[in-house]
């Protein structure tokens, strides 16, 4: 997905999980379970805390920890320089935990930037997801 | 990010560009007189924003006498949709990962 004033994409996963908030927020911010499902790491729950994701493939995250209310919400920059533009990334990810009568809804949107547009964290909503969801439908019919 | 992907998102960010070429992709293939009809904008400045999406290989044309007729490529959206899929893909890995995780936890 697109989106419009900032010339972002972004991308939005979910899933349910039966399990209370709680226990997927121990998962979402202790640096040794985040490392069982996501990468090695020196991430602290403290705003403006910068820390690494250390990917299997030899590739380092830099993160900074923008917003932080504990089972509820998540967020980090999730930055990736690169020599080539081509394959740099500034991008924010956000968790979302809401909870259900079976446990926990999480939602993660990842929304990119590109490499010149380094002032876009806000971000408005409208416009390019709409535009975008319709296309992927016309794509879909055509394709 | 690579730079056919750089190309599409500018081509696209106009909202102006971005509304004909959704109404392309909506309503099938046009004329610049029919297009500027409803763009709101004067037909020299559709024009050149078919010039622009053309060069993204956005849009394609066609003469026919007199008219030029304009139609979308929607194929041309694969990169956008390609970085989308990839990343989605990366996160619902994940989350099987946290998951499993989440199964050896205890309350």
């Amino acid at each position: 997905m697109i989106d419009s004033a900032t010339e972002t994409l972004s991308v939005v996963v979910e899933r349910d999980m039966p399990h209370p908030p709680e226990k997927l927020w121990r998962a979402l911010t202790q640096p040794h379970l985040i490392e069982e499902w996501l990468m090695k790491n020196d991430f602290k729950a403290v705003v403006g805390h910068h820390f690494n994701l250390r990917g299997e493939w030899g590739g380092v995250l830099d993160c900074e920890v923008l917003a932080i209310e504990p089972n509820r919400t998540l967020s980090y920059t999730w930055n990736f320089a690169h020599e080539d533009p081509a394959y740099n990334m500034q991008s924010v990810v956000t968790f979302t935990l809401t909870p259900t009568r079976t446990g926990t809804h999480l939602r993660m949107e990842q929304r990119g930037f590109r490499p010149d547009q380094k002032q876009a964290y806000g971000g408005a909503k409208a416009g390019w997801q709409q535009f975008f969801t319709k296309l992927e439908q016309v794509v879909g019919r055509t394709g | 990010m690579p730079k056919n992907q750089d190309v599409l998102f500018k081509t696209l960010a106009d909202p102006t560009r971005r509304a004909i070429f959704e109404r392309l992709c909506r309503e099938g293939e046009q004329t610049v007189g029919a297009l500027t009809a409803r763009a709101g904008v004067s037909q020299p400045a559709v024009s050149k924003h078919l010039g622009v999406l053309k060069h993204a290989r956005l849009v394609r044309d066609r003469h026919e006498g007199r008219e030029t007729h304009y139609s979308a490529q929607v194929g041309a959206l694969a990169p956008l949709i390609e970085w989308t899929s990839r990343m989605a893909g990366f996160w619902e890995d994940r989350f099987d990962k946290l998951e499993d995780l989440l199964k050896r936890m205890d309350q």
